[in-house]
């Protein structure tokens, strides 16, 4: 079994890379409202769901952001931000900070910079993030597979077995779809493909995902076509 | 672990005053209205008539009871879909005005909040695309999901102070050829049934006072920009969120309280769908465990997509495991149209749900059995090809 025991297994990142980062989080408009200084007082700890079962603390990660800790900025950056359930109880702190919002950055500038961290978390997460980001909404009924989801039983099968017939059984017209939440129309989805190029988004999923990203083009520019669109991209 | 019932003293005898002239943070209606007179963007009003209610430090928010947008969630929509149909079928049953529309994409929050590939300003204009969207129709927005009501909350505060920001949404609305408009009010469905709630008991068909349920607030509804949230002195003396309570309290279910009612499910957004082993765990150890030993319910109620999912298919593992689960979990709407007589399966469609919910239907005198017989008839509609769909009519029945 392979242990690493390193006390600092990022030393060999130079410290201009760390800083730069760590400028990146900060130079970010939301940061200031996300931070305004640190009690101690441990109340974002004993509310935050994942610290009971990870070895992870949002008040570490207010506090090394606080103190301008670069080196161990970027070792939580890689190590612990995954972790987050982004449920923001931690937002109940007497201070105002927002631990759960300082994550949602760092997650941010871990993608727009592709650390390979970021890759190994959204590692098995590609499927999802085509489905939202081609379809417009976020998980669809056909989903539900029993090798999908084993951990909730047969259930799961049931529902898949009957899928079809159990979507055709829901009285709103716009439900009876398999492959999407709900109908979308085309329009809407070209519109939302189009954000994402507008606003960077689809050179973050480049950095990150490659092959997906050439998916995405491949599968929104046959829809962009289809449609009569002509779009020029910067 | 303090007794819950110590817990429940201690919110009955402090009182919380909703003051708006002490307020701690800014009338989110006052800086909209302003950015609206210097021509950053157009408001969009609640169309009368509206309900009142209360937010946590006594301002007013405006609830439309109809001419309402429905912007759907991607779970319930997905996994859970009696969920909305319940939804709908309260506009109907109270013969209300909507539109369920298909010129609608998710709000995009659960992905940004599991992998953050997105940023600050495409979210943002997402979310404008949908206000867009629906101002077009005439119809107000009444939003779904509960992460899709928080993020747009979060939302309009980085648009409101971010002049940047607006720009750059409002150039990209621009070049899709749409309208910069954003909604006097962001309006979570739970906050129309709350406004609701004494309608429904006016026209209440089942008697629900022998059922007792546990009450999970979602994170996203009230953790996030807690000031625009429903609260109410006479519920837990405006301690904490109204919301779900007051329904289920005006359809006379007995509320139960418990010690750990602030965690969260145990969503986490990529956990739920890359990590379950997490959600499972929180799911079940820090919640439905906890409300079996200090509450014993009949039935978890709750107002949000990821909160039904977890807190429901997490108990699946934790019973094989030999854990003390085996509540049923349901949405504040499903309860409100069984109380008004919505078929089970038809309308509620519980078959989508995990946990038995067979006992909470017998409880209730409602023939499990005999109503998934209904269902069963119904749908040989569908598979003979008689009929594509089941309708709103055939839940009538």
């Amino acid at each position: 079994m392979a242990l690493d025991l390193r006390i600092n297994k990022y030393a060999d990142v130079p410290m201009e890379e760390k800083q730069r980062l760590f400028d990146e989080v900060t130079r970010d408009e939301r940061f200031e409202e996300y931070l305004y200084g640190c009690y101690e007082c441990g109340i974002c700890v004993a509310s935050c769901p994942s610290a009971r079962f990870y070895d992870f603390s949002p008040r570490r990660i207010a506090q090394a952001v606080a103190r301008e800790d670069v080196d161990l900025v970027y070792t939580l950056m890689n190590d612990s931000i995954w972790d987050c359930s982004q449920c923001f109880s931690c937002d109940r702190c007497p201070r105002k900070n927002s631990p759960g919002g300082l994550i949602t950055i760092m997650r941010e500038v871990a993608v727009n910079n592709g650390l390979s961290s970021a890759q190994e978390a959204l590692e098995g997460y590609g499927r999802i993030v085509y489905k939202i980001m081609g379809t417009g909404t976020q998980v669809s009924p056909d989903m539900l597979q029993p090798n999908a989801f084993p951990d909730w039983g047969p259930h799961v099968k049931d529902i898949s077995d009957n899928l079809e017939i159990w979507r055709r059984a829901l009285p709103p017209e716009t439900l009876h779809t398999t492959e999407t939440g709900w109908q979308v129309d085309d329009k809407t989805i070209i519109e939302l493909y189009l954000i994402w190029h507008m606003t960077g988004v689809m050179n973050m999923i480049q950095e990150v995902d490659e092959g997906l990203y050439e998916i995405l083009v491949d599968v929104m520019e046959e829809r962009l076509e289809e449609e009569g669109y002509d779009v020029t991209f910067d | 672990m303090i007794p819950s019932e110590t817990l429940v003293k201690q919110a009955k005898d402090r009182q919380f005053v909703q003051d708006p002239n002490k307020a701690p943070t800014e009338d989110i209606h006052d800086i909209i209205f302003q950015l609206e007179k210097e021509g950053e963007w157009e408001v969009q009003r609640v169309p009368e008539p509206y309900m009142e209610v209360k937010t946590k430090y006594g301002r007013i928010k405006k609830i439309p009871i109809e001419k309402t947008w429905h912007h759907k969630s991607c779970g319930q929509c997905g996994h859970i879909p009696g969920y909305s149909t319940s939804i709908f079928w309260l506009n109907r049953k109270f013969g209300y005005d909507y539109i369920d529309p298909s010129d609608q994409t998710s709000c995009t929050a659960w992905n940004y909040y599991a992998s953050a590939t997105s940023n600050a300003a495409a979210q943002a204009a997402v979310a404008m695309r949908n206000f867009a969207a629906a101002a077009e129709t005439g119809y107000y927005p009444l939003i779904h999901c509960g992460t899709s009501f928080g993020h747009y909350k979060e939302t309009r505060m980085q648009l409101i102070h971010s002049a940047e920001l607006r720009r750059q949404v409002r150039d990209i609305l621009a070049r899709l050829g749409k309208k910069f408009v954003i909604p006097e009010e962001i309006v979570h469905y739970s906050e129309w049934v709350h406004a609701m709630r004494d309608k429904i008991q006016e026209n209440q068909v089942r008697d629900m006072s022998m059922i007792r349920a546990t009450v999970h607030p979602a994170c996203h509804y009230h953790k996030l920009i807690t000031e625009d949230v429903i609260y109410d002195p006479e519920i837990y003396g405006a301690q904490r969120t109204a919301i779900i309570t007051g329904t289920l309290q005006a359809i006379g279910v007995d509320v139960a309280d418990y010690s750990t009612w602030y965690d969260c499910c145990g969503f986490g957004f990529r956990h739920i769908l890359v990590s379950r082993d997490f959600s499972r765990s929180f799911a079940t150890q820090r919640k439905i465990e906890v409300m079996k030993k200090e509450a014993n319910p009949d039935v978890v109620v709750t107002h949000d997509t990821g909160c039904v999912t977890t807190l429901d298919q997490s108990q699946f593992a934790a019973k094989a495991h030999g854990h003390e689960v085996g509540v049923p979990v349901l949405s504040d709407s499903q309860m409100a149209a069984l109380a008004l007589g919505a078929h089970p399966y038809k309308v509620l469609q519980m078959h989508w749900h995990n946990t038995d919910n067979t006992g909470l239907l017998a409880k209730m005198g409602i023939d499990p059995d005999k109503a998934w017989a209904e269902f069963e008839k119904a749908l040989e509609k569908l598979k003979d090809g008689s009929q594509q769909y089941l309708t709103w009519e055939d839940t009538d029945g």
